[in-house]
């Protein structure tokens, strides 16, 4: 039990400072030490677990409260939930008082620039990693199409479209 | 932009220790599908704690450094007005309800994971998750088609993860200096 919150632990508190660009950059590496190095759960569990968190309030982070429970009831949400939000806010805490000096410095510009890329390949990667394990049959991938092309064309709520896919699930897709 | 715009409007006092727990607890259980644009409404506009420009400058640090948006600016924000217990205060507001939600969640689940209709259920909200995965990616991708050498980072980080599966810290050293050098030669 003990090894398992160490390796909860571990694993959520080096996400934390990986997680440029928010939550959703850091799902393949949570996926591939929960799923493919700790052997936890299987990829589609981790869809599902993704799928729940999205579904309930709060950051987009909650997944890894989830997982902690999952894996080490609440002892291990707890320390996931510590864990995925501890390093990365003590790092903003030391960060907010010398970051108003160079807000207005070029190179704060020259590394957002830069880092913007590697985000968006690593939100890409997210995407297609939950596709590829929430997706097991023509029918969901076809649900998943139809989900990101209104959410591409449509102002609706994500929660909607999230029942929207929970309701053709029920029907038959899944 | 002068100081004078950014110092806190002293017709409203500083937030206590309690306060920036409520307000974030306020933000976090009904802040379904993004918590942002609640916690700016919450900061900015309701409790007026700051002006729309400090929230903004306080957002891009928080987007620019790890971690996740929302959690970041609680904790910004609370150290702001009231020090580290001030931030733990905010972080403990945001995540409580969350927390215990995600975790009754998890319970349901656990317990009924294997009925045929929640399997069901589940295979379609996954699907619909990854659907909102997939348009996220496209919109945040946009502004890139007109920068082909970050298209060109962009497509390498996701061939390094999705493709290769190769672990995201050696990934990430690798590609974000390379990606801000090269944003550095090819600055304006």
């Amino acid at each position: 039990m003990t090894d398992t919150l160490l390796s909860l632990a571990g694993i959520f508190l080096r996400l934390s400072l990986l997680a440029f660009g928010g939550g959703n950059t850091v799902l393949p590496e949570m996926q591939r030490e929960v799923v493919e190095v700790h052997r936890w759960m299987t990829a589609t569990d981790f869809a599902s677990l993704f799928a729940l968190a999205q579904a309930a309030p709060g950051p987009n982070l909650m997944v890894a409260t989830l997982i902690g429970f999952r894996v080490a009831g609440l002892p291990g949400a707890l320390v996931a939930t510590v864990g995925i939000i501890g390093p990365s806010s003590v790092l903003t805490m030391a960060t907010v008082s010398v970051w108003h000096r160079f807000r207005d410095k070029p190179w704060r510009r020259v590394v957002q620039a830069g880092i913007t890329p590697v985000t968006v390949g690593f939100v890409a990667a997210t995407a297609a990693v939950i596709v590829k394990a929430a997706d097991v049959n023509l029918a969901l991938t076809a649900v998943t199409a139809v989900v990101a092309g209104l959410s591409l064309a449509t102002r609706l709520h994500p929660l909607w479209l999230l029942g929207g896919g929970g309701l053709l699930g029920v029907l038959g897709a899944g | 932009m002068s100081d004078a715009v950014i110092t806190p409007p002293v017709a409203h006092a500083k937030p206590t220790t309690a306060a920036l727990f409520m307000g974030f607890l306020s933000v976090g259980i009904i802040g379904f599908g993004g918590v942002l644009p609640l916690a700016r409404q919450m900061v900015v506009e309701q409790r007026r704690w700051l002006s729309g420009s400090e929230f903004t400058d306080l957002l891009a640090l928080c987007q620019f450094l790890p971690g996740g948006n929302a959690i970041n600016l609680a904790a910004a924000v609370g150290l702001r007005f009231r020090g580290p217990l001030g931030a733990c205060a905010a972080l403990a507001g945001l995540m409580a309800a969350p927390v215990v939600i995600v975790i009754l969640l998890g319970m349901v689940y656990a317990r009924f994971q294997h009925e045929p209709l929640v399997r069901r259920l589940f295979a379609g909200l996954a699907a619909g998750a990854a659907g909102l995965l997939v348009a996220l990616a496209c919109k945040i991708a946009a502004p890139l088609w007109r920068r082909p050498v970050g298209a060109g980072v962009a497509v390498l980080c996701f061939v390094a993860i999705a493709a290769l599966h190769w672990p995201l810290l050696p990934t990430m050293l690798v590609m974000a200096p390379l990606s801000v050098l090269v944003a550095w030669q090819l600055r304006a």
